[in-house]
């Protein structure tokens, strides 16, 4: 039973993984100081969906009890997750490649390389989620966002949230292979790409809102997906308010959920393996370029 | 069942592809051509050559983090393209000259994460960790934040992670490049008493010290242009050059006046020449000893100073300089 345990612990992938959230978890976690490490972590998040709901209550006079708010502020609060993750992962390349300058042993070593990314992304989920309980909990307290804690489909949300970690792990794991094959600007990839999405995704307003011809992309995206279930299963009525996914019920956005998962999950996983190998081709594995 | 070669590489070659400032031209530039090497088991194998001259690119071929552009290179008998899976728990490697590690970690714990990679047992790990720092004398740095090491114990913590993972063979870019006298002595020492303690240990070394590859490495393979120009002991490397008569002239300043003429002198083999700060260095490759009394003759006509004179024998400089006809660091400046 011991040598089973110690087999499947040895096992490259997850020996890989394993570390790599340890090695993540020691640099995310070391903050010389617990106190401005715990202030980052909570003024951060509050700040910057503050500026939304300042934003908003300009715009509606200050309605707060609509709808429409509510899907705002919780599809911002589980969006923070998509900067997080999928920087998380990408920064990683990065950071070994030209901060601590141990790619190149680690690429050499007998390790699976997305595993070791995907283990590094971890820790940005860990403290993604910290910012957004925050955030969830300040709008629950002061801003009166329905979430109701008898109510809430706790199975559905746990599956959401893990398939869209997944979802966007493995998103994280194109942008890595990008930065790979790039040296300028490359840091700000996962952010701009974050950014980018924003729009599309139903993250601040329904997909009903954008013009019709801009409206397929929003569909093709898992992360639309995605927001609506984690909105569903924490607020139903809110969800139903909008006629844009109203049709599907929540085991058919599951499975497209986990649909697209799949398919953008092997589409990151054959770009990734595309790009390691050019990168091996053209000789950038250990370029630093001091950008 | 014969074992293969430790490293095997056939017509290895390697071409950038690379663009101007205005990223408008893409120029070719050969790193690498047709090197054909062979380092059995039990060697320490030293590359040889000036900056630029291919070393750190065979390396990165043999390590997998490179894909050649032409030919083949097998590391403990297997193909670094085709199967870099099985090449890779295999093989470690240390760059020198940089400080590469997480800083925020202390010395166990970075040596320990990477153990793990390689999937050596936490205790194991840990007990080597301690053999190895006391070798290279950290042991006193065991707990310490490698950000807290000086670039030399940061070199040397580098080493250590480069030994643990008890590789078959092991490379070494540069391996004493920054690190002062003493410390490259321990450096060059725990290398040599590492290969030494089991033959089926392989190490393979780039350096630009003569010194370094001359005491150190059993064979040498001297590299200019991405060319392999010689491979073979070094006292065998230097035997080439016994038949010849070496000279060392100290001259006052020559600011290059009359070299030339000195190259052409017949029987001159090469000439180098050092600039110092109130005197010259020359040093002559005659082809017998006889030749001298025509340098001198040929000095006296251009009124250079003769200001001390010695004979001495060969050393892995002259081999480099008579098989690309100046000096590595001649080589080095005119590449700048």
């Amino acid at each position: 039973m011991v040598n089973l345990k110690s087999e499947i612990l040895n096992l490259k992938s997850l020996r890989s993984f394993r570390m790599a959230t340890w090695l993540g978890w020691q640099i995310e976690s070391n903050w010389t100081d617990p106190f401005l490490f715990a202030v980052y972590s909570i003024v951060k998040p509050l700040a910057s969906a503050l500026i939304l709901v300042v934003m908003y209550g300009v715009i509606t006079s200050g309605d707060f009890n609509a709808p429409l708010f509510s899907f705002i502020f919780i599809g911002n609060a589980f969006y923070q997750y998509v900067g997080a993750v999928m920087t998380g992962v990408s920064w990683s390349v990065i950071d070994d490649r030209e901060h601590y300058r141990t790619l190149k042993y680690i690429y050499t070593a007998p390790v699976d390389y997305m595993a070791y990314l995907i283990g590094r992304g971890i820790a940005r989920v860990l403290t993604g989620s910290f910012s957004v309980f925050i955030t969830i909990s300040a709008g629950v307290l002061f801003l009166q966002v329905p979430v109701q804690l008898g109510a809430i489909d706790a199975p559905l949300f746990l599956a959401a949230l893990a398939i869209g970690i997944v979802m966007l792990a493995m998103m994280g794991l194109v942008l890595a292979g990008i930065i790979l094959l790039i040296a300028h600007h490359a840091g700000y990839l996962g952010d701009a790409t974050a950014g980018a999405l924003y729009l599309f995704s139903g993250a601040i307003f329904p997909l009903d809102v954008l013009p019709e011809f801009l409206r397929p992309i929003g569909y093709l995206m898992p992360i639309t997906y995605w927001l609506e279930l984690l909105r569903r299963s924490l607020v139903g009525s809110v969800a139903q308010a909008f006629p844009t996914l109203a049709p599907f019920s929540n085991a058919q956005l599951l499975a497209i959920l986990i649909g697209l998962t799949l398919l953008f999950g092997a589409l990151s996983f054959f770009a990734f393996r595309w790009c390691d190998r050019r990168a091996r081709e053209r000789g950038l594995i250990d370029m630093v370029t001091n950008h | 069942m014969t074992l293969a070669s430790a490293i095997e590489t056939q017509d290895l070659g390697r071409v950038y592809k690379i663009r101007d400032a205005k990223k408008k031209e893409r120029q070719e530039l050969v790193a690498l051509r047709e090197a054909n090497l062979r380092v059995e088991r039990g060697e320490l194998f030293g590359l040889l050559g000036p900056n630029g001259a291919g070393k750190t690119t065979l390396i990165k071929i043999l390590t997998t983090l490179l894909a050649p552009t032409a030919g083949w290179a097998r590391v403990a008998g297997f193909d670094v393209m085709r199967e870099q899976a099985r090449v890779r728990p295999l093989i470690n490697m240390v760059s020198g000259g940089e400080s590469s590690g997480y800083g925020l970690l202390t010395v166990r714990e970075n040596l320990w994460m990477f153990a793990q990679f390689y999937g050596i047992p936490s205790a194991q790990a840990n007990q080597r960790i301690k053999e190895l720092l006391e070798i290279v004398k950290m042991s006193d740095r065991l707990n310490t934040k490698s950000s807290d090491l000086s670039t030399g114990l940061r070199q040397k913590m580098n080493i250590v992670r480069g030994f643990m993972t008890d590789p078959h063979v092991v490379f070494l870019d540069e391996p004493t490049l920054g690190l002062d006298v003493g410390a490259s002595r321990d450096v060059r020492a725990f290398i040599r008493r590492w290969v030494t303690e089991d033959r089926a240990r392989t190490v393979l070394l780039t350096t630009h010290y003569m010194v370094e590859a001359d005491e150190l490495c059993d064979r040498v393979a001297i590299i200019n242009q991405g060319r392999v120009l010689a491979c073979d002991t070094p006292a065998n490397l230097k035997r080439r050059l016994q038949r010849d008569a070496i000279f060392r002239i100290e001259t006052d300043r020559l600011n290059g006046a009359g070299i030339e003429t000195l190259r052409a002198l017949p029987g001159v083999r090469s000439v180098v020449h050092r600039s110092g700060d109130a005197r010259d260095t020359l040093e002559f490759v005659l082809a017998r000893d006889e030749v001298l009394g025509a340098v001198i003759n040929a000095m006296e006509a251009r009124q250079i100073r003769l200001l001390h004179l010695d004979k001495r024998e060969p050393t892995l400089e002259d081999v480099f300089v008579d098989l690309v006809g100046r000096s590595m660091a001649e080589v080095e400046g005119d590449a700048k």
